[in-house]
């Protein structure tokens, strides 16, 4: 059985189609994740599939109950980790712990998750004298501490520095030998090259792409990536069109740079070099290189990473 | 190996007094106005009046008046007060967007705070009557002891409400401590808690008074203390004041209440909010 099924799920605020339309669904004991440029409509995902927020169209189905109506029963067997959750500054991590612990069915002992998130040594402390870094664990500690069945991570390491985010990234990749099926959302492809089994890329509430990390990556091996500073002045601006007729790759100009996508490297890097050359014009800083995984998500996105 | 129980709603509603009373404990300067600010009160009031008039021509030793009327406020501060700006602060905190996402359930959360006010009241308003009993020697009737538990319980109740109704009408917890003093202030200037308004004052304050539900509380507790009081020490007039504002801060609060910080909903733009309280 799928952990979660959704099927043509929808939201809408006004006339912004927030979520417009998307089906994916989650394995059991699969790490999934939802990846996306702010404001792509991820959140409101998540906060359906938490039965936190109503859709407008379409079914979903998490642990086989209805979020929207499943209530208390379902909220005691999944485990939230938000960004902007505060923790009480009166408490203790323990007394934390132990106090949202106690409402759920299963508890999971509080020592093994203090273990479980590299905070074993910091129970006594009160939460207000805990560094960023320590206060997400312990977030993800209060997501696990009621022993869930489904996770739900929202952007676990945004604001984090590298050092931070390795950290976490062992730790979210520990949670797979506990079985538990772990649903995140990310602006970061790197991260979820880490951590996910399988991918959805969400921009402007619709899916345009789905897969394993492997298979996104297999759009960008097709494709080398030319680039290069695009020669201002009269020579060359007015020839443009000359160049761009003649070239097997997509073209396109970004800030002055100019970026060739092609299957066929050679002639297309013959192409241009020969048209800078009979205009006695120099291409700076060309570079020919194969996409990383990141480019193919800049792709999808539409460059919309860069606000 | 994990414990594998059901826990009880009632159980869980005991653990959530225990929760709040220790917030509460851990908290010195809320613990402060609502227990020590009264008190230092009782001991000016004690030491500036000989007398208060409680009516026309009868007169009463101040503390008799002070130590139940600034119990009424100690109970006040505990409910009202504390759970406004409480609740207001930890929604924009995010720790109630964190409740709402485990299986506790809401009322219970609301049952905790309620339950924990009412208790802290409990404690300040001993605290006055017992300073007063103890070194002011005020006077009480036994057979009094119950009306005055009675009220006492009618009118926590309905501030508590009345706090969950603050909190929620509150644009932030920044907001709410100011809220909450511009409310209860003034009000209690007219209520016979700081000063009697009941030696024939003028029909606008008398007026003023007579709408807000903190006299209607001062005045059916003091009863239980006036000892020229002839008829019941009950006050059901009095109380069913205390209860419909009561019952129109549940249904505020239960119109209005929020688990979100109020900026925003979801989304990236709110990340730079997370911050601790300094």
């Amino acid at each position: 059985m799928s952990a979660v099924v959704v099927t043509d799920l929808a939201r809408f605020y006004g006339d912004v189609r927030a979520v417009d339309g998307i089906s994916f669904t989650v394995e059991e004991g699969e790490v999934f994740a939802l990846l996306g440029p702010n404001g792509a409509g991820k959140s409101t995902v998540v906060e359906i599939l938490e039965g936190h927020r109503i859709r407008d169209a379409g079914q979903v189905t998490v642990l086989g109950r209805d979020p929207g109506t499943a209530g208390q029963a379902y909220r005691d067997r999944i485990g939230i980790v938000l960004q902007e959750t505060g923790i009480e500054r009166e408490l203790t991590v323990r007394e934390a712990l132990v106090h949202y612990g106690a409402c759920y069915t299963r508890r999971r002992p509080v020592d093994e998750v203090l273990d479980l998130v590299g905070l074993g040594g910091l129970g006594d402390r009160r939460t207000h004298r805990l560094s960023g870094g320590q206060r997400r664990r312990v977030d993800l500690a209060l997501g696990l501490v009621g022993e869930p069945d489904m996770l739900f991570l929202d952007e676990p390491t945004t604001g984090f520095d590298p050092s931070a985010r390795r950290n976490a990234w062992e730790m979210i990749d520990g949670l797979r030998s506990l079985g538990t099926t772990v649903l995140l959302t990310s602006h970061y492809m790197d991260e979820v090259q880490v951590l996910a089994d399988r991918v959805a890329v969400l921009v402007d509430g619709r899916i345009v792409a789905e897969g394993t990390p492997d298979e996104l990556r297999g759009r960008a091996d097709r494709e080398t990536s030319i680039r290069c500073r695009f020669p201002g002045g009269d020579a060359a601006s007015g020839r443009l069109t000359d160049l761009l007729g003649g070239l097997a790759g997509r073209v396109s100009l970004r800030d002055g740079v100019l970026e060739v996508r092609t299957e066929d490297p050679t002639a297309d890097l013959h192409r241009l070099t020969t048209w800078a050359v009979d205009r006695g014009v120099g291409l700076d800083g060309l570079e020919v290189s194969r996409p990383t995984l990141e480019d193919v998500y800049l792709d999808l996105i539409g460059g919309q990473a860069d606000g | 190996m994990a414990d594998r129980s059901v826990p009880s709603s009632l159980l869980l509603l005991r653990r959530q007094i225990g929760y709040q009373n220790r917030l509460f404990r851990r908290t010195p300067i809320a613990a402060f106005f609502t227990l020590v600010f009264p008190l230092i009160f009782l001991v000016l009031f004690g030491a500036l009046f000989d007398g208060i008039d409680v009516a026309p021509g009868l007169e009463v030793d101040a503390a008799q008046f002070y130590a139940p009327g600034l119990a009424v406020f100690a109970a006040v501060s505990a409910t009202y007060t504390n759970i406004g700006i409480g609740v207001a602060i930890y929604r924009d905190e995010g720790v109630l967007k964190r409740i709402r996402g485990t299986p506790l359930p809401r009322w219970v959360y609301m049952g905790g705070v309620v339950g924990s006010g009412v208790s802290i009241a409990a404690v300040g308003a001993l605290i006055m009557l017992g300073v007063g009993f103890l070194l002011y020697g005020i006077e009480m009737d036994l057979g009094n002891v119950l009306p005055a538990a009675v009220t006492f319980v009618v009118g926590v109740a309905s501030f508590s409400l009345l706090g969950l109704a603050l909190a929620s009408v509150a644009p932030s917890g920044q907001s709410a401590p100011a809220l909450a003093n511009a409310t209860l202030l003034p009000v209690a200037f007219v209520s016979n808690v700081f000063i009697s308004v009941r030696n024939d004052p003028p029909a606008w304050l008398d007026l003023l008074g007579d709408i807000f539900p903190l006299k209607a509380f001062a005045d059916s507790f003091f009863a239980a203390f006036d000892p020229f009081e002839e008829g019941s020490a009950y006050k059901p007039w009095l109380l069913l004041r205390i209860g419909l504002w009561g019952l129109a801060g549940a249904l505020v609060a239960a119109g209005k209440f929020r688990w979100e910080p109020s900026t925003g909903t979801g989304g990236g733009s709110q990340r730079s909010r997370r911050r601790g309280r300094r």
